[in-house]
């Protein structure tokens, strides 16, 4: 028998056209005749525009076209709303050009199509707009008084959506409380800043009436239909490719950003394909953000240190527009108990519009945020009663017989009950602790002290909710020529590695090697039903999506094997890119028996030749081809879960802070996480770690710096603060795996669960380090060394 | 991100490059182009014509002399931080050099170019301040050596005219048995230094210190030469209370205001901290003289 | 839509030109260009050497390293008018001409050094710049990361990166400093 193929670490199909440089990304795509565009953006947050004047722009020799809101048509309209819900008082969605007011700094106002960018850049800085500024309230909780200066006049107190989400009886566990703590903890704005900036270009074949766009999008099928919707055209005349993509992390997934109407708009219009290849300062200020929310949260406990309620209220700053709805603070909001039995939940937020950058989904989505307000609040309340920060949550998770764990009340992004599926979460923590050496970190601590230095330990638990539905489809077809396996599915990928994952599951079910089987993803023509890559969803929806599609080929494969060789369908097994009788030498190739399962044969090639030697594949009398039959060997479903997966994890680290320069170094840090089964351990490391990464940029870099008149001061990534490789330690990564009962293939996504608890971990352990200064506290990330220096100075130190 | 447009000219002689800037007010000097080119594709710079000083001939190589040593403009960093003959000279040097940028950068960055820069955080600038060196410039009307303390006036500011090339920069070596010591705070590693302190001291046979020079980047508009302290450590045994004394003389010279990284109290916080830790590993590494 | 006539459009900006003659990956090169392209785009849109990549046009995120004259430099941070006369070498040339994988890529590929790949590049010229450099190399943890630094990378929280050097060097027999 062949080696199992799920679970394997193995090496990425993918890699090596990547490593020699040869990959396709939007920007590398060969479009001869290309224009290319530049935005003239608002160097205001808020302004009311008296005029634009064009003139001496569109002169300027080399300049091909350009367009402000006046000249796009149709298209001048606030872009879609995609996920309505009753919460939202007031909507509101950018245009694709502001017409009369800009609303943040970064704002498109008008679009040059020029021979190329330089000269474009040159025209954008020759229109001449006349704005009349307007004041601008930068604090989320100003921002909501009376009078505060309004993000959109229309809209008072600048409220965007007010929610409550209720779970048991939180007032009566308030009330028979024997102790309650409560903090207030915020998390910064932050970004999601892929190595590639967005990239957008299009190319209007008139004579076909065909329209291909290359977007670097993590949803090239929504794209499509929007596209083929707004410019009137059918779907079939509409290409979409999401080529390679230099990572995404949620910022490309918005339906739309301007530039994805415009510059097809402009394709088709001036009869030139035409490029808009974003910068890193235009991502800055017009790729969307996310992160702020400030939480007040309180805890309900015992003496025992059980947390029988919890109370939060948050704002969440959702920049100047809510194309995404409420989804990132819903996530916050139904994540807030954690891994914690917690039975009684009030939950409260009020999303807020500030002049900035529209705020959606970035890795994590609202789950880091989250995380940071309920884990410090264990710590603290871990030491109000006097308990070991281990020992309270190992009395407050959810033990492993109380599976499936349902929070009535709670619905989930997917308008689900937040029902935890599976999970060892005591035996979790419990590796943490001895892979940390918890137990005797108390000695080493003291005798680093003793040295002057300041060691601490810091730990955070926590939950994600992954795979969210509604679909995903997979598509298998095993080519008659070579034998390899096609594979499509409706995602597109930023380098997570489905390729990869989805040849495993295939290569398990028809025999073949992973190496055979070839992901086609990204492209509208190849498949066109499907959502779009977000949510930590590939694995879970398109994952099982393909395995119940390639055991549909497989059944068809052993059974057209079992006619060529006359045998009986059970003795038939597949392995090494043939059908084998069991326990003999007789076999036919896949390759063959996809060619005898065409009843039209040509005999061009060796599997044709192969086929003929064979038994029909088809055994039946009649037509050719058998009514209900298809031909060939192929197959496409569709899995739609029922519900989110729960995956989770425990984080913990050793930190030294140095109090004369304020700095925090990470000796040691350690991820025990669980998503169900794994397809490939290594990628999933990689995705762990590639989260850790960004949490450890969120916890103690990175920090999107608006200033009072809402300029954001360091747009560049020599101020936003991206980590190095200096700035990320050693991490050890152990996994459990208990599977999902809600699929197939067990398995739980991973995405965006490695970036969710490093804040709160680093937090933790900066509070235990200086603790000889006393009970400091930090409850805002990332943490600064201005932070901690304020800190220690207020403590007289 | 695209720069606006300029000329470019690569001249082959110092006369023909320092005509070209006499010519065009908004001229500018391209040599490694590692600070400029940025500024240039973000068009915070927008120079009307780029001098091109790489074909000029005489502007490469690295000479340790007896008392100084030469780095001629166009050496780039890398060279500088890796030249053997350098290193047993001045090992203060090499300790600098390895917090500047990162190796791609330092392969074409110009020690010369970043002292003409003049960024107040950067290293190169410190260095040259903490060490008394100087620049020689070359101009219409011939050559001047200008000292550090009077090269670097502000911000991004120094006494270089606009007709005039830096040809070379001369960093003196350390006096005999001197001790040294550099380090710096950045929120990653290679970034522009947060506060950055360097200092060069002697011990005397009977432990009092002498020849104390402490410099510190980050501070202020241009690389300070924290003289208070200097005055206060000569002739003490370096004791806490000496230190106590020197750091509360220096804290005066934060000016740097709050910026996106950090904040001016912690600027104070960092030198203290910085002149503490580098006085102590100068004195550490100092040998006793007569 | 109603077919129209196709618009003359100018096919190049009028900026002043600059001949250039360089060598990039062994091949000698001549062309014209504008005096302010730079050395990224040149690569790119003039060669088709699209293998390098542009992170962020300030010199911070590395994607765009090349080797010029022998050593990692970044392409956005260099006019191609400067490098006249110079020896560039891209990703381009790094693999056997039959596509055998350099063992630095090789490194990377074992080790699960790349997600996205769109650093990678950058990386790997950076790597195999240091690795030609006769200063020594230092194989510790921190030693790697002071080589890694310099270079962005936005997917894999760099250990696997870290690992494909150290195992780079043994398939090059490169022996600790």
């Amino acid at each position: 028998m062949s080696t199992r193929m799920f679970g394997a670490r193995i090496e990425r199909n993918v890699d090596p056209k990547l490593l020699r440089g040869e990959g396709a990304f939007v920007d590398d795509i060969p479009l001869p005749d290309a224009l290319h565009v530049a935005f003239l953006r608002s160097p205001h947050a808020r302004a009311r525009i008296n005029s634009i004047d064009t003139a001496a722009a569109k002169a300027s020799s080399g300049v091909v076209a350009i367009y402000t809101c006046d000249d796009i048509g149709a298209l001048d309209v606030e872009m879609p709303l995609l996920i309505p819900h009753p919460s939202m008082t007031n909507p509101q969605t950018q245009r694709p050009l502001a017409r009369g007011d800009v609303h943040y700094v970064g704002q498109t106002i008008a679009m040059v199509v020029a021979v190329d960018r330089y000269i474009a850049e040159d025209a954008a800085a020759l229109i001449e707009v006349d704005y009349a500024p307007l004041p601008v309230e930068m604090d989320i909780v100003k921002a909501l008084d009376d009078g505060a200066p309004r993000v959109h006049a229309a809209i008072p107190n600048n409220l965007a959506a007010h929610f409550v989400q209720t779970s048991g009886d939180p007032d009566g566990a308030f009330a028979a409380a024997e102790h309650v703590t409560k903090i207030t903890v915020q998390v910064d704005r932050s970004t999601a800043a892929p190595m590639e900036c967005r990239a957008v270009a299009a190319r209007w074949e008139a004579v076909t009436g065909e329209l291909t766009v290359w977007d670097g999008t993590q949803a090239p099928i929504s794209v499509r239909g929007g596209l083929a919707s707004v410019f009137g055209l059918d779907e079939d005349k509409v290409r979409v490719i999401a080529p390679d993509v230099g990572g995404g992390f949620g910022q490309k997934v918005l339906l739309f950003y301007p530039d994805e109407l415009l510059v097809p708009m402009a394709a088709m219009q001036l009869g030139r394909p035409v490029k808009y290849i974003e910068d890193r300062r235009e991502n800055f200020i017009g790729s969307s953000q996310e992160r702020t929310q400030i939480h007040t949260i309180e805890l309900a406990a015992l003496k025992s240190g059980e947390v029988i309620g919890l109370r939060d209220f948050f704002l969440h700053d959702t920049g100047a527009f809510i194309p995404y709805g409420i989804a990132v603070a819903q996530v916050a909001s139904t994540s807030i108990a954690g891994p914690y039995r917690i039975p009684n939940i009030f939950v409260e937020f009020k999303a807020v519009y500030t002049p900035t950058v529209q705020v959606t989904p970035y890795r994590g989505c609202g789950r880091p945020q989250a995380c940071f307000a309920l884990e410090r609040a264990m710590d603290q309340l871990a030491q109000e009663l006097g308990l070991d920060r281990f020992e309270i949550r190992r009395r407050n998770l959810v033990a492993d017989n109380q599976f499936p764990y349902a929070r009535e009340g709670l619905l989930f992004a997917d308008g689900l009950k937040v029902t935890l599926d599976s999970g060892q979460y005591g035996k979790a923590l419990a590796m943490a602790a001895t892979e940390l050496g918890a137990e005797n970190f108390a000695v080493a601590q003291a005798k680093a002290l003793s040295d002057g230095r300041y060691l601490g330990l810091g730990l955070a638990c926590y939950v994600e909710g992954t795979g969210l539905g509604p679909y995903e489809g997979g598509h298998v077809k095993i080519h008659p020529i070579t034998g390899k396996v096609y594979v499509n599915t409706g995602l597109s990928t930023q380098g997570q590695g489905h390729d990869t994952v989805f040849a495993q599951i295939v290569a398990d079910q028809l025999g073949v090697s992973p190496q055979d089987v070839i992901v086609v993803e990204g492209d509208t023509k190849a498949f066109d039903w499907g959502v779009a890559t977000f949510a930590s969803r590939a694995a879970v929806v398109s994952g099982n999506a393909i395995h119940k599609t390639a055991a549909t080929v497989r059944k068809k494969v052993l059974q057209a094997a079992a006619n060529m060789l006359d045998a009986d369908i059970d003795s038939i097994e597949l392995r090494d890119s043939a059908a084998w009788i069991k326990g003999s030498n007789r076999f036919v190739p896949l390759a063959a028996i996809a060619t005898a399962s065409n009843p039209l044969r040509y005999a061009f090639n060796k599997a044709a030749q192969a086929a003929t030697q064979f038994a029909p594949a088809s055994k039946h009398d009649g037509p050719p081809l058998a009514e209900g039959e298809a031909p060939g060997l192929e197959a496409t479903d569709y899995y739609s879960p029922s519900q989110s997966t729960w995956a989770y994890g425990v984080h913990g680290a050793i930190v030294e802070v140095d109090p004369g320069l304020c700095t925090v170094k990470i000796k040691k840090y350690v991820c025990i996480h669980d998503c169900g089964n794994m397809i490939n351990p290594m990628l999933v490391e990689g995705q762990v770690m590639g989260g850790i990464a960004q949490g450890i940029g969120g916890a103690l870099y990175e920090h999107l710096d608006y200033q009072s008149d809402g300029n954001l001061a360091n747009a560049s990534l020599m101020d936003f603060l991206v980590p190095y490789a200096t700035e990320i330690p050693n991490v050890s990564i152990l996994h459990l795996e208990t599977p999902s009962p809600l699929n197939a293939l067990g398995v739980k996504g991973v995405g965006e669960a490695g970036c969710i608890a490093v804040g709160a971990v680093i937090a933790s352990g900066v509070e235990d380090a200086l603790r000889p200064f006393g009970a400091l506290r930090f409850h805002q990330v990332p943490l600064s060394p201005t932070m901690i220096a304020d800190v220690l100075e207020r403590a007289g130190h | 991100m695209k720069p606006s447009i300029f000329g470019y000219e690569a001249p082959t002689t110092l006369e023909a490059a320092i005509s070209l800037l006499a010519g065009d007010p908004d001229a500018m000097v391209l040599a490694g182009g590692q600070t400029l080119l940025p500024a240039m594709n973000f068009r915070a710079a927008n120079p009307s014509l780029l001098v091109d000083i790489q074909h000029i001939q005489g502007l490469r190589g690295i000479a340790v002399g007896s008392d100084a040593i030469i780095v001629k403009a166009m050496v780039r960093h890398r060279e500088f931080e890796l030249d053997e003959e350098v290193k047993r000279a001045n090992p203060l040097i090499a300790e600098v050099m390895q917090h500047v940028a990162h190796i791609p950068i330092r392969n074409r960055g110009t020690v010369v170019g970043s002292l003409c820069h003049a960024d107040p955080s950067a290293e190169m600038p410190l260095l040259l301040a903490l060490l008394g060196g100087s620049v020689v410039a070359q101009g219409p009307s011939g050559s001047r050596e200008i000292a550090a303390e009077k090269f670097f006036q502000s911000f991004l500011t120094t006494a270089r005219n606009h007709d005039e090339i830096v040809v070379e920069a001369r960093f003196p070596l350390l006096p005999a048995g001197a001790g040294w010591a550099f380090d710096e705070v950045t929120r990653r590693h290679g970034d522009y230094a947060v506060v950055g302190v360097g200092c060069v001291l002697a011990l005397h046979r009977s432990g009092r210190a002498t020849g104390v020079r402490i410099a510190a980047c980050g501070i202020a508009d241009r690389p300070i030469r924290l003289k208070d302290a200097e005055t206060i450590l000569n002739g003490t045994t370096l004791g806490p209370l000496d230190l106590d004394a020197a750091v509360a003389a220096s804290l005066v010279a934060v000016t740097q205001p709050d910026d996106t990284n950090v904040s001016q109290s912690y600027r104070r916080r960092a030198l203290g901290t910085l002149i503490r830790r580098m006085v102590a590993r100068a004195a550490q590494r100092a040998e006793t003289v007569a | 839509m109603t077919r129209m006539i196709k618009p003359a459009i100018a096919d190049r900006s009028a900026d002043a030109q600059v001949e250039v003659a360089l060598t990039v990956n062994g091949e000698a090169v001549r062309r014209s260009v504008s005096v302010r392209l730079l050395l990224s785009d040149f690569l790119r849109h003039e060669l088709g050497l699209t293998g390098t990549h542009v992170g962020c046009e300030h010199g911070v995120c590395g994607c765009c390293t090349v080797l010029i004259d022998g050593k990692p430099g970044r392409s956005c941070l260099t006019l191609a008018a400067q490098a006249n006369g110079y020896s560039i070498r891209t990703i381009e040339s790094v693999a056997a001409a039959d596509g055998t994988l350099h063992p630095v890529q090789q490194a990377f590929k074992e080790c699960h050094g790349l997600q996205c790949g769109y650093c990678t590049p950058g990386m790997v010229m950076n790597i195999l710049g240091r690795f030609e450099e006769k200063e020594p190399l230092d194989l510790s943890d921190d030693g790697i990361r002071e080589l890694l630094s310099g270079n962005l990378c936005r997917c894999t929280g760099y250990l696997n990166i870290i690992a494909a050097v150290r195992r780079a060097a043994e398939l090059l027999g490169k022996t600790p400093a």
